[in-house]
């Protein structure tokens, strides 16, 4: 044992992010005070980053399971799904906040990195992948860097990866100007009875690293993700992570050709806490033991200390366990695509218990002797139940009441309109979607036929052909999160799954990805454990569980404070017959334009009060889960029954926004009507939930007409699809061209 | 339906399938992409690995989109290096028909098979987004039976497509007859707006003056299949089977 240094203290400890109590929990499992690179290997396995250890309790309660969940929550890399015909889609978001907070190209790109790595490592080949993104007040120049370092490294990284980026969000608010948020999103295909797992058993199987070598890069970055933001935090500057796409597609084919050959025992790729993540949470599930020779790992510089080799975050590694005895076959593709491989180990018996112990050497000594068991999350790792309050706040928002602010006037229209359609949370996100390959692949459906979420065929090398295609989309508008995190996270899965629905997909199950403030904070966990009651709740109704995702907390800084709660939902549809897809665009001239769904005096939280009259103290918009409900199985209904030509639903912007991007996106005007009975401003730009435009042919009306007329959901003739300009109550609001022309521009002329 | 042509390889004039095949360089990405799409003609396809010396017979040989080597020190300088290119290269001297898709046409222009070469986007940004294209050469084969008063919607994604020649270049291309395609509106006009990369004069795609040798940005094979709305690719892609049956 590594005995040469002093052993370190509670005082170090707590540098390292190790609590006091967790000093002597440590102390306890060991028998003996740990050395540092024992301390160091207990610091990064339970921060919040790896251990969840200030969630775990609250994710638990989330609902898990369904016919078709072949891999739950937590027992692996991902969440795994059956989509029939004897393949499973594996889904998942993961957020790179923090280093992207400092090093934005870097930080976004190894975020796209390691979610697709997670993907491949259970034999998935990833087909599509999304971004969450949220950033401050676009008018400082630190945000429109951070803007573009983000868009440039997603962009750079998916792009030589080869997986098309098929959609996402993007939102900007002061609340983001520290601490922007980076999801990333990626969902792939594999046979079901091909999937790799994350485990390792069988005494004397060899252990392989395989992929890049491993440097001093990402060193305590699942520590530093566990942290506020600070002006100290640029000295953390190692602490963000390096990609490189090309060694990643070259491990995305290698690791796809091992696991083929079925000799591979268990796989994991390293992102947070590199090496001694993947060779805990690995033997932990496997109940065995490993001894590794950190002399064996290939590094990119020489003498690393053995904490700096165990916890590099270097990207693009794998850590596998195969059969033993093919070790040949396996070194003989990794020397096809010119990859690292070299065998650091092999798999040791565990005791009676299952326990089995963790041994690393250097230079032929031993410098850590760890149980894995303890090190990992549903193991020893700690669990906490933090205390929360509910924020003052909260109440005086619920205290708004409409009458307070005025009613646009039909003058005022053509301003407010112009003021919606360029907004940077509502204008087109081409300036950033164009810098992204969506098209690579040739599986994406939603290029030439723009749909609320995107369709993209199950096709890729390897994958039997079938006629189906996933459904998938992001979103959270956290505004509504902010003014009531039970609210707005229903919102946020409703959202989800009425996009899936208005495109023709069916909504399956959802990752997620809970970016929040300092969970030491009462006012912040409370944030979190509401959205996290809202979104189960919602989970169960739509009858799509949560197959796993990420916690990312401390998105605060000393200045600004905390972040909006931004519970991001990422869902996955299928649509099993390509005839179920709809499209959101009008069609032909003189198709009627009718609003699924009631309209609401309300204009709570919407981008219009928020922004155009500058309230921002409001409650959520109206949401009514059985409303919601209702209206999506219409809308189900309609398009398998094919009695629309389009379908849009009204989210952000409100009801002319929705109408004003199905006409842009078909190149058409429309005319629509307010009702007297609703204030305008509410009718138009009001964002009250379960509300969908769908539009009708001449020839579909009357079937359209007897259907509705027997559901049980109201809905209303607003107007009709007309050749240009966008009129409402007999008068031209803007002309189409100057409104498409906004409407694209807006982002791109800010960035300019 | 399925094509035949002449076995060029061989000098006997008896029928067989036409053979494609698609290098797949390191970081190729594109590969899968072009498989599928000349596989949807019915023809026999297969992958040429790039550490091989062996074209299999093949009458076609497509270099596809991606990042070959990463793209590191210069798009395609590196490809031209791979153990395959050695055969490609003897490919194309002997008259073999050879197409390079956006970074295959960069491996082309790097090894000198078709004048030229590709710059950064004057936008200094990636761009992928779907384009319109005009047939331009009425000799060469990839465009000769095009209808050249049309534009052709094509998806384009690159960084690194601003089509570059020096005066001397430009004008043997033109005089030549070599230039293949240029970006235009969706009328058909080769407008500055249209131009998605700053390309010389529009060009987005050349051949070498032997007329065997096709270069281009634009990705015809992400415009082959009807279930993605938009086919226009297809035209393009059939020219080198039809063509070679007259």
């Amino acid at each position: 044992m590594e005995l040469l240094d002093p052993l370190p203290t509670v005082e170090t400890a707590r540098k390292l992010g190790v609590l006091p109590d967790e000093f002597d929990r440590i102390v306890t499992i060991l028998g003996r005070q740990p050395n540092f690179t024992e301390l160091s290997i207990f610091s990064v396995m339970w921060s919040e980053h790896c251990s969840y250890k200030n969630s775990i309790i609250w994710l638990k309660t989330l609902p898990r399971d369904s016919d078709r969940m072949l891999a739950k929550a937590g027992e692996e890399n991902a969440g795994l799904v059956d989509i029939g015909d004897g393949l499973a889609c594996s889904f998942k978001i993961e957020s790179h906040n923090h280093p992207s907070a400092l090093e934005p190209y870097q930080g976004a790109a190894t975020g796209v990195g390691g979610i697709n790595r997670d993907i491949f490592t259970m034999g998935a080949r990833p087909i599509a992948q999304l971004n969450s993104l949220r950033f401050g007040d676009l008018s400082l120049p630190k945000t429109r860097r951070l803007l573009r370092g983000v868009t440039k490294g997603i962009g750079d990284y998916g792009n030589a990866f080869g997986i098309p980026t098929v959609g996402g969000e993007i939102y900007f608010d002061e609340c983001y100007n520290t601490n922007p948020l980076v999801n990333a999103f990626s969902a792939g295909i594999v046979e079901i009875g091909k999937v790799a797992k994350a485990t390792s058993y069988g005494v004397g199987n060899p252990v392989f690293i395989v992929g890049s070598a491993t440097g001093k890069d990402g060193i305590h970055g699942a520590t530093f993700a566990s942290e506020d933001i600070s002006a100290a935090s640029t000295d953390k500057l190692p602490a963000v992570q390096v990609g490189d796409p090309f060694m990643e597609k070259l491990l995305l084919e290698a690791t796809l050709e091992i696991i083929a050959t079925g000799y591979v025992i268990g796989i994991q790729d390293m992102g947070a806490a590199g090496i001694i993540c993947s060779t805990s949470e690995m033997s932990a599930k496997g109940e065995h033991g490993m001894v590794i020779d950190l002399d064996k790992v290939p590094t990119r510089q020489p003498n690393m200390a053995p904490f700096e080799i165990l916890l590099s975050e270097s990207q693009e590694r794998m850590l596998v366990v195969i059969e033993k005895g093919k070790e040949g076959i396996i070194q003989g593709i990794f020397d096809k695509w010119d990859l690292h491989c070299a065998q650091i180990g092999e798999v040791t018996a565990a005791p009676a218990d299952g326990m089995g112990r963790l041994h690393f050497y250097r230079y032929g000594q031993l410098v850590a002797d760890v149980p894995a068991h303890d090190l990992v999350l549903g193991g020893g790792a700690p669990q906490y139940r933090r205390d929360y309050k509910e924020p003052a706040y909260i109440k005086e928002f619920a205290k708004f009441r409409i009458n307070t602010v005025p009613d646009v006037t039909p003058a005022d229209l053509g301003d407010v309109a112009r003021h919606l359609l360029s907004h940077p949370n509502i204008c087109s996100r081409r300036w950033v979607y164009e810098q992204y390959d969506s098209m690579v692949g040739t599986a994406n459906r939603s290029t030439n036929a723009p749909s609320d979420a995107a369709v993209v065929r199950v096709k890729g090398a390897g994958i039997p052909k079938t006629d189906k295609s996933i459904v998938i989309t992001v979103d959270c508008n956290s505004r509504y999160v902010n003014a009531n995190p039970f609210t707005g996270a229903q919102i946020a899965v409703a959202e989800a799954a009425r996009n899936i629905v208005c495109t023709g997909g069916e909504p399956l199950a959802v990752t997620n990805n809970l970016n929040f403030g300092n969970p030491y904070v009462p006012e912040v966990y409370w944030h979190f454990v509401e959205a996290v009651k809202g979104m189960g709740e919602a989970c169960a109704r739509f009858a799509t569980p949560v197959t796993g995702g990420n916690v990312s907390f401390y998105n605060q800084s000393s200045d600004d404070g905390p972040v909006f709660p931004t519970p991001t939902i990422g869902m996955l549809g299928l649509m099993e017959n390509p005839d179920n897809r709809m499209t959101l665009n009008f069609q032909n001239e003189g198709d009627t334009i009718y609003l699924i769904g009631s309209p609401q005096n309300d204009v709570a939280s919407s981008e219009y009060l928020y922004s155009y009259r500058k309230v921002k103290a409001s409650p959520a918009p109206a949401f009514d889960m059985e409303q919601e409900l209702a209206v999506q199985t219409i809308v189900k209904q309609l398009i398998t029954k094919k009695l629309i030509r389009s379908a849009h639903d009204i989210s952000d912007g409100g009801l002319f926004v929705a109408v004003a991007e199905s006409a842009m996106a078909g190149g058409r005007g429309f005319a629509i009507n307010t009702d007297g009975e609703y204030r305008r401003d509410a009718y138009l730009f009001g964002e009250s939930q379960s509300r969908v435009i769908v539009s009708v042919s001449a020839e579909q009306q009357a079937g359209f007409e007897q259907f509705m007329q027997k559901a049980h959901v109201s809905y209303s003739q607003i107007g009709s699809v007309t050749a240009s300009d966008y009129v409402v109550d007999g008068q031209v609001v803007i002309a189409s061209d100057t409104a498409t022309s906004l409407y694209n521009n807006a982002l791109g002329e800010i960035m300019a | 339906m399925t094509l035949y042509t002449y076995d060029f390889s061989t000098y006997d004039y008896y029928l067989c399938p036409m053979k494609v095949g698609v290098v797949v360089f390191p970081g190729s990405n594109c590969d899968q992409d072009a498989v599928d799409a000349f596989e949807s003609f019915d023809l026999s396809v297969v992958k040429l690995w790039h550490k091989d010396h062996d074209l299999q017979g093949c009458d076609l040989v497509v270099l596809p989109g991606g990042f070959s080597y990463g793209d590191y020190l210069r798009t395609g300088a590196v490809a031209r290096f791979s153990p395959i290119m050695t055969e490609v290269i003897a490919h194309a001297n002997r008259g073999g028909y050879l197409m390079g898709i956006c970074n295959g046409f960069q491996i082309l222009a790097e090894a000198q098979l078709v004048p030229g070469v590709l710059l950064r986007n004057t936008s200094q940004q990636y761009v992928c987004k779907n384009i319109y294209l005009k047939p331009q050469s009425t000799s060469a084969l990839l465009t000769a039976g095009l209808d050249h008063d049309r534009a052709y919607k094509i998806p384009i994604a690159h960084g690194d497509g601003c089509y570059f020649a020096n005066n001397e270049a430009l004008a043997r291309l033109n005089d030549n007859d070599q230039v293949l395609f240029r970006y235009c509106d969706e009328a058909g006009n080769s407008t500055d707006a249209a131009n998605p990369n700053g390309s010389l004069d529009n060009i987005a795609g050349v051949c070498n003056d032997r007329r065997n040798v096709f270069g281009m940005m634009p990705h015809p094979e992400r415009a082959a299949d009807a279930a993605l709305g938009n086919t226009d690719g297809r035209y393009i892609l059939e020219q080198l089977l039809t063509a070679v049956l007259a």
